[in-house]
């Protein structure tokens, strides 16, 4: 199993979740997160003090499934979640050593 | 006695009950005073002079015999105090608690209850004395300290048909806001005990002396009604005795203090604009109150004041996110609500005594100087004004005092002629510049003075982890909200 994490723009959500779920994917986690990248944050003007924001909000979606699914999986989410303009996000796949469903006790590939 | 039925008892008691009544209505209904009915119909004297004592009330002069209160400037006075207390409660308090981050909102909120508790404290000993009694031309005496003496009857040295007491509570609401204003330029890094000994001190060496001097009725600025003021100026709702003073005040203040920690490195943004609109609608409905309420009456100079303040904040409102359009390409909700609140600012001393033109010319002034206060002086000179108290207060009350020379006109306010026709129109203006010096100075002076001994006493600032952790936490042990967290 992968656990699939993606940082992507927040208003990129709806169009990410269509997606996965056209892909197969039946659950996923969504936070509320801020963060920069390379490209830093943006200026504020607030009566005549700009500040420079590092901090951006962002939306962290994650989501577990098989590794046959990995692949498609973050295929899905580059498409839907690029706009080309910088602050588009990054995806990060890691590993799952098992998975359990409460509800059930289903284990592993059963839970997700 | 046999044939006398029940009902004829009843019968004659019921007429005997009806004759009582009757007898007891004629009696009420005749005049309570039997020598009355004896006494001569008032002569054509004595109606014309009775007459002309409500006349006097409706027309807001000065009755010859009548002493009491007037319904309708008593109403419309007891209104004004409420609204007035709503600028600070809550309209200043939100407009300022949006603009501070949000560790800090719970801070602001605080320091404009405790302001209103501690200086309404000080009205009732001794502070409406220092400031409307008779005494020196600085400051008043003790006649009225624990508000003694003041009843519901008018202080003709005031007002003709407003209870003196419901006067005092007026004047009290100023004496509340204008403190609180000053906590926007040292937000987020004073503490309140700091901030709480501060007021105590300013209330006694800044603002009872000065209220006395621009509205005592032996003030030394007070051009309007005192034919010996040592300086003929005007101001007739507070553009030095609160904008200036605060403003200011604040400025020095913020300069001893010191900027907040990270301040030109880190952003400080505001945490909730919305809250800051909202208080700003509330502080331009209160300042209705604040400055129609200046009239002390419900007459045709208060109503002259609801225009000119109507007119002068709409304008301004417009014109400073005008200028951001213009200077920076996007008009902001914080730019509407800081060209309000200057526009607000600049016509509170000129509100009763300039027209509708005159209002106009202050929006648009309104709108552009303090703008370019706000948005030059702090990146040329380097201070921590956190929320703009000088810029907007200090800066826009000096702005309004001086304006004010030049445009009020006796046609608006015919009291204009009783002390000061000869300058009226003329030289006016070099009075107020007098005003404007005499506030700044001791603004200033006392500000620096109080601030030394309130820092060597008590000192001014939390610790570096307790600014940094915030001052809800700091100094109030509380959470300004809870709403977003996972736990509970």
């Amino acid at each position: 199993m992968k656990k699939i994490e993606a940082i992507i723009k927040p208003f990129k959500l709806e169009e990410v979740k269509d997606r996965l779920r056209q892909v197969g994917v039946s659950g996923m986690t969504v936070y509320e997160v801020k963060g920069f990248g390379r490209t830093g944050g943006k200026t504020e003007v607030y009566r005549g003090s700009a500040y420079v924001v590092d901090f951006v909000p962002k939306v962290r979606i994650e989501v577990v499934v098989p590794d046959s699914m990995a692949a498609d999986v973050v295929a899905a989410i580059s498409a839907a979640a690029k706009t080309g303009k910088i602050g588009d996000g990054k995806i990060f796949v890691t590993p799952i050593e098992e998975a359990v469903r409460i509800r059930t006790g289903e284990r592993n590939e059963d839970a997700i | 006695m046999k044939n006398i039925t029940r009902t004829t008892v009843a019968a004659v008691l019921a007429a005997w009950l009806l004759v009582v009544l009757l007898g007891a209505g004629v009696a009420f209904a005749q005049s309570p005073t039997p020598a009355a009915a004896a006494a001569a119909p008032p002569t054509n004297a004595e109606l014309a002079a009775r007459l002309a004592d409500v006349e006097a009330y409706v027309t807001n002069g000065t009755p010859k015999t009548l002493q009491s209160s007037g319904p309708g400037h008593n109403a419309w006075m007891m209104t004004s105090s409420a609204l007035v207390l709503f600028m600070t409660l809550p309209g200043l308090a939100l407009f300022y608690g949006g603009l501070v981050r949000r560790k800090n909102v719970l801070s602001v909120l605080a320091q404009c209850l405790g302001c209103a508790g501690l200086v309404t404290f000080l009205w009732w000993l001794i502070g409406y004395s220092l400031t409307f009694a008779p005494g020196s031309s600085i400051l008043g005496g003790a006649k009225f300290a624990f508000l003694s003496g003041v009843s519901a009857l008018p202080n003709p040295d005031y007002a003709a048909w407003v209870s003196q007491n419901v006067f005092a509570m007026y004047q009290l609401m100023f004496a509340i806001i204008t403190p609180s204003l000053i906590v926007g330029a040292i937000a987020e890094r004073m503490k309140y005990s700091a901030i709480m000994l501060f007021i105590l001190l300013w209330m006694f060496i800044v603002y009872f002396p000065l209220a006395h001097m621009v509205w005592g009725v032996d003030g030394l600025m007070n051009g309007v009604w005192n034919a010996k003021a040592a300086i003929k100026a005007i101001d007739f709702a507070g553009g030095t005795v609160v904008h200036m003073s605060s403003g200011w005040s604040a400025l020095t203040l913020c300069l001893i203090l010191g900027k907040r920690k990270g301040w030109g490195s880190r952003a400080f943004l505001p945490h909730s604009l919305v809250l800051t609109m909202v208080g700003t609608g509330m502080l331009w409905v209160g300042w209705y109150g604040f400055n129609a309420g200046s009239a002390v009456a419900a007459d045709g100079i208060a109503a002259n004041a609801f225009m000119t303040t109507t007119i002068a904040t709409a304008i301004a409102c417009c014109v400073w996110p005008l200028l951001e359009w213009v200077t920076r390409g996007k008009p902001t909700v914080l730019g509407f609500c800081s060209g309000a609140v200057a526009g607000l600012v600049v016509i509170t001393p000129a509100t009763g005594f300039v027209n509708a033109t005159g209002a106009v010319i202050v929006g648009v002034l309104a709108g552009a100087v303090p703008f370019l206060a706000c948005t030059k002086l702090k990146s040329i000179f380097k201070y921590d004004d956190a929320l703009d108290t000088f810029g907007v207060h200090g800066v826009g009350g000096t702005l309004g005092a001086l304006v004010t020379g030049f445009l009020a006109t006796p046609e608006v306010n015919a009291n204009l002629n009783t002390n000061l026709a000869g300058i009226v129109r003329h030289t006016l203006w070099l009075e107020q510049l007098k005003a404007i010096g005499l506030t700044l100075v001791l603004s200033v002076g006392a500000t620096a003075l109080i601030a030394s001994i309130v820092k060597a006493v008590i000192g001014l600032r939390p610790t570096l982890e307790g600014e940094e952790a915030g001052l809800d936490e700091t100094d109030h042990g509380e959470v300004g909200y809870h709403y977003d967290e996972v736990a509970g």
